[in-house]
Order: C-alpha cells, then sequence, then structure tokens
C-alpha cells in the first residue's frame, strides 16, 4: 500500500497509473451523468412552483458544489506541495484551478438562466450569487498568476501561497457578503421554498454530484499527465515514450 | 540572537524606510492626489444632488482609498528588490516575517495614514454629516493597515514581474472586499444615527487577524519570488 502511494508521488508512475484508470473513471462518470440526467430531466416529478424551469437545478446545484471543493482541494494539494515539495500535488493544484473556475462559471451561468423565469432578472446582488462571483475571480487571480511567471516550479509554487490564502479569506468573504446583503435589501427567494426536498428530485442531484466528482477527478488527471509530460520533457521515459508512440 | 537584536532590528528597517520616503516627497503625495482625484469624479459622473451625494459618499470614499492604496502598493518592494536589499532581508539572522511587518507598517505610515487627513475634506464635499465623517475617520484607521498587509501579500507573490500591475489588482482587490463591506456600512450606519460598534470590532478583528497572518504569508511569498 505504501510502495503503491510512493510510485504514485513519481511523474513516470504517477502517469502509467493513471493513464490506466481514466478509461474506468470516463465510464463511470459517463453512466451516472446520463443516468442522473435522466431521472433528473424526465423522471423526477414537476415542481409545483417552478414547474419544469426547476430541472437546471441537476446541474447547478452540483456545479456550485464542485466549484468550492476544487478550490480547497488546490490549496490543500497546493499546501501538501510547498511542505513536502512534492511535484506532482503542485500538478494537481495546478490543474485543478482551470476546472474549478468552469464549474464556477457554469454555475453563475446557470444560475442566471434560472433566475430569469424565477425571480424576473438575470441577476441579483444575493450573498450567495456574489459569494460565487467573488470565488471566480480568485481562481482567476490564481490562472493570471500561474501564467505569468515562466518558470513553472516558482509559478506552482506562488500559487499555492495565493491559493491558502484565499481559503483561509473565502469564510470571511461569505460571512462579509451575506452580512452585507442582509443589511442592504429584505431576503429574496430562497433555493428550495419547501422545508425539504423531494425523495425524487434529491437522487437525480446526489447521483450527478457524483457525476461531476468523478468528471473532475477524470479531467484533473487528464490535465495533469499533460502537465507532468510537458515538466518531465526532458526525463528518458519521456523520450522514450515519444519514440515509442 | 535576543530579542533586543530583533527589536533593534526592526526599529533600523521602519526608520530606513520613512527616511527613503521623506527623502522623495512628491511621490508621497500622488496616492493622495489619486484618491482626491477618483472622489472628484465621481459628483461630475453621477450628479451633485446633495441627498444622493451623501448616500453614496461611504462608497465612493472607500472605494477610491482600496484603489489607492492598491496603487501604492508597487513600492512596499520594489526598490528593495531592484537593489538586492531584498536578498540581504532574506538571508539575514532575524525573521523575515518581522522585519516584512516592519516595512508594511512604515508603507502604511506613509501611504495609508496620509488618506485620513484629507478624508474628513472629501466628507465634507460629499455633504457628509459630522458623525458620518468621525466614522469614516476610525474605519479608515482600522482598515488601511489591513489593505497593507493584504496587499504585502500580492506585492510579494508579484515582485519578481515585469508587468505585476495588472495581476496585482486581480489578486488583491477579491480579498479587499470585507474590509470594504464592514467599513463602507460601518459609515452608513453611522449617517443614520446608529451604533457602529459591532462594524468596529469586526474590522479590529480583521486587523488582528490579518497582523497575525500576512507577514508569514508575505514572507513565503518572498522567498518564493527570490528563489
Amino acid at each position: 500500500m505504501l510502495r503503491f502511494f510512493h510510485q504514485l508521488g513519481s511523474p513516470k508512475h504517477f502517469y502509467r497509473i493513471a493513464g490506466s484508470w481514466i478509461p474506468w473513471l470516463a465510464a463511470a462518470c459517463a453512466v451516472l451523468m446520463l443516468y442522473g440526467l435522466y431521472q433528473g430531466m424526465v423522471v423526477a416529478p414537476t415542481d409545483y412552483q417552478q414547474g419544469d424551469s426547476y430541472r437546471i437545478m441537476f446541474i447547478h446545484v452540483p456545479s456550485a458544489w464542485m466549484s468550492l471543493f476544487i478550490y480547497v482541494v488546490m490549496a490543500a494539494a497546493g499546501a501538501i506541495g510547498l511542505i513536502w515539495h512534492m511535484k506532482l500535488a503542485e500538478v494537481i493544484a495546478i490543474s485543478s484551478a482551470p476546472i474549478g473556475a468552469s464549474f464556477t462559471f457554469l454555475a453563475l451561468i446557470t444560475g442566471s438562466i434560472w433566475g430569469k423565469p424565477m425571480w424576473g432578472t438575470w441577476w441579483v446582488w444575493d450573498a450567495r450569487l456574489t459569494s460565487e462571483l467573488i470565488l471566480l475571480f480568485l481562481y482567476l487571480g490564481v490562472m493570471a498568476l500561474y501564467g505569468a511567471i515562466d518558470d513553472k516550479r516558482t509559478a506552482a509554487r506562488a500559487t499555492a501561497i495565493l491559493a491558502i490564502v484565499g481559503v483561509v479569506n473565502i469564510p470571511i468573504i461569505h460571512y462579509s457578503v451575506e452580512w452585507w446583503n442582509t443589511l442592504h435589501q429584505g431576503p429574496t427567494v430562497t433555493k428550495f421554498g419547501a422545508p425539504s426536498i423531494d425523495i425524487r428530485m434529491l437522487i437525480p442531484l446526489l447521483v450527478m454530484a457524483v457525476a461531476f466528482k468523478l468528471f473532475y477527478v477524470l479531467v484533473v488527471l487528464m490535465r495533469a499527465r499533460l502537465e507532468v509530460l510537458e515538466r518531465e520533457r526532458n526525463a528518458r521515459w519521456v523520450r522514450e515514450l515519444v519514440e515509442a508512440s | 540572537m535576543s530579542t533586543a537584536s530583533l527589536n533593534r532590528a526592526f526599529a533600523l528597517l521602519l526608520w530606513r524606510d520613512l527616511l527613503l520616503a521623506f527623502r522623495r516627497r512628491t511621490e508621497l503625495l500622488n496616492p493622495l492626489l489619486f484618491f482626491v482625484l477618483v472622489t472628484t469624479l465621481f459628483p461630475l459622473g453621477i450628479g451633485a444632488d446633495p441627498a444622493l451625494l451623501r448616500a453614496v459618499a461611504p462608497g465612493i470614499i472607500w472605494v477610491a482609498a482600496l484603489l489607492a492604496a492598491m496603487l501604492s502598493l508597487d513600492s512596499v518592494f520594489r526598490s528593495d528588490f531592484e537593489d538586492g536589499s531584498l536578498e540581504q532581508f532574506l538571508i539575514s539572522a532575524q525573521p523575515l516575517s518581522v522585519l516584512v511587518l516592519a516595512k508594511v507598517i512604515a508603507h502604511w505610515l506613509i501611504t495609508g495614514l496620509p488618506l485620513l487627513i484629507v478624508a474628513p475634506l472629501l466628507g465634507l464635499l460629499l455633504h457628509m454629516s459630522g458623525a458620518s465623517i468621525a466614522a469614516l475617520l476610525l474605519t479608515l484607521l482600522l482598515g488601511t493597515p489591513v489593505l497593507s498587509l493584504i496587499g504585502a501579500i500580492g506585492v510579494a507573490l508579484t515582485v519578481g514581474l515585469r508587468r505585476g500591475g495588472v495581476i496585482l489588482s486581480l489578486l488583491v482587490l477579491p480579498l479587499y472586499i470585507p474590509v470594504l463591506i464592514f467599513a463602507a456600512d460601518a459609515v452608513a450606519t453611522s449617517g443614520a444615527g446608529l451604533p457602529i460598534t459591532a462594524h468596529l470590532s469586526l474590522l479590529a478583528a480583521l486587523l488582528v487577524l490579518s497582523v497575525s497572518l500576512s507577514p508569514l504569508a508575505t514572507a513565503a511569498a518572498l522567498k518564493i519570488s527570490l528563489s
């Protein structure tokens, strides 16, 4: 077991092991996502208030969950990279940033599309929406910093510091935005008007959440493999790999 | 390494930075001018109705202060980076985070504190009441050091870059949001005649948090930027 983790830390073995996982992950993710979408779009009952337009929730809510989850993963991987000088953790942290930003963007867009028929407007300065938007800015800052520093190892460590600072700040930002919102305007429409969600809606939602997690793992492994190849392009195993193909 | 020598290094560095700043007085004025200029633009842009101006004044002044603080950030480490002093701090026997704190305090005394002197004037221009101006000064006193401390992390990360300015704003501005919210709301609340102790306590908490954590992050960032 320990040997397995040790091997996973070396770029060469990571490249091989991750490559063998990818087809399985892709299959599991596709099955779950199709099942979740079918359950959500067709099987789940129509909402008594929102009609069919609530069904965007099955995309919107999991992406909003992922947007926060990936930021925490990124900061944790960045911290591991800083503390134990583990190259692979740096690679995972950096590969996560664009995926997290995409999920944040997706959550904002789907929320906006959902908000138009429900609230009558594309955008409300609601606490959750605002902190999601700020989260997008934090992601973009991380990506901009990584792109600006030429030496990729320095860049990875600098962005790790930024991600950790961001993680400390996210709760503060979130609660300050919540405070700001409650003082400036009355309560807006709560997302789930009813006290609890119907079980036939909850199951597809959870299935979609798992599918999105698998999708993240899949894409982060694919990106990390490419990043590893690029970083190790002068290593012998990469040259052998290229010559073999 | 004794505490006395650490205190001495701290005081020396603080004094050196202040002295350097006062030898270049015109540069001291620039952030202030910027602060006044940006605030002047708003009545021109949104109209001179006193009631409207009074309502938006806290936000305007605080956003202007935020931008002025951000623009002046670049000077925290720039000259030390260019002449190599920063590397000397890095290899010195004193902990880098304490030296960083001295530099940030000096920077705040030079660029943050003067904002408090012009702020009442801007408050009068925007028809703020006396109580609001007092609240504005209190929030600036508590809030601007936080801006310098958080900003120092961003500067430390971008100091080695040639085009660091735009990226710096992208890194730092989202982190400034809590200060902006609490401070501008405190001023607006005091304008309505309500107590603002909760706001001030929260701003003070942010200050304590950033004084204790930000020098460590800044020092770590400097080590990476200079490696």
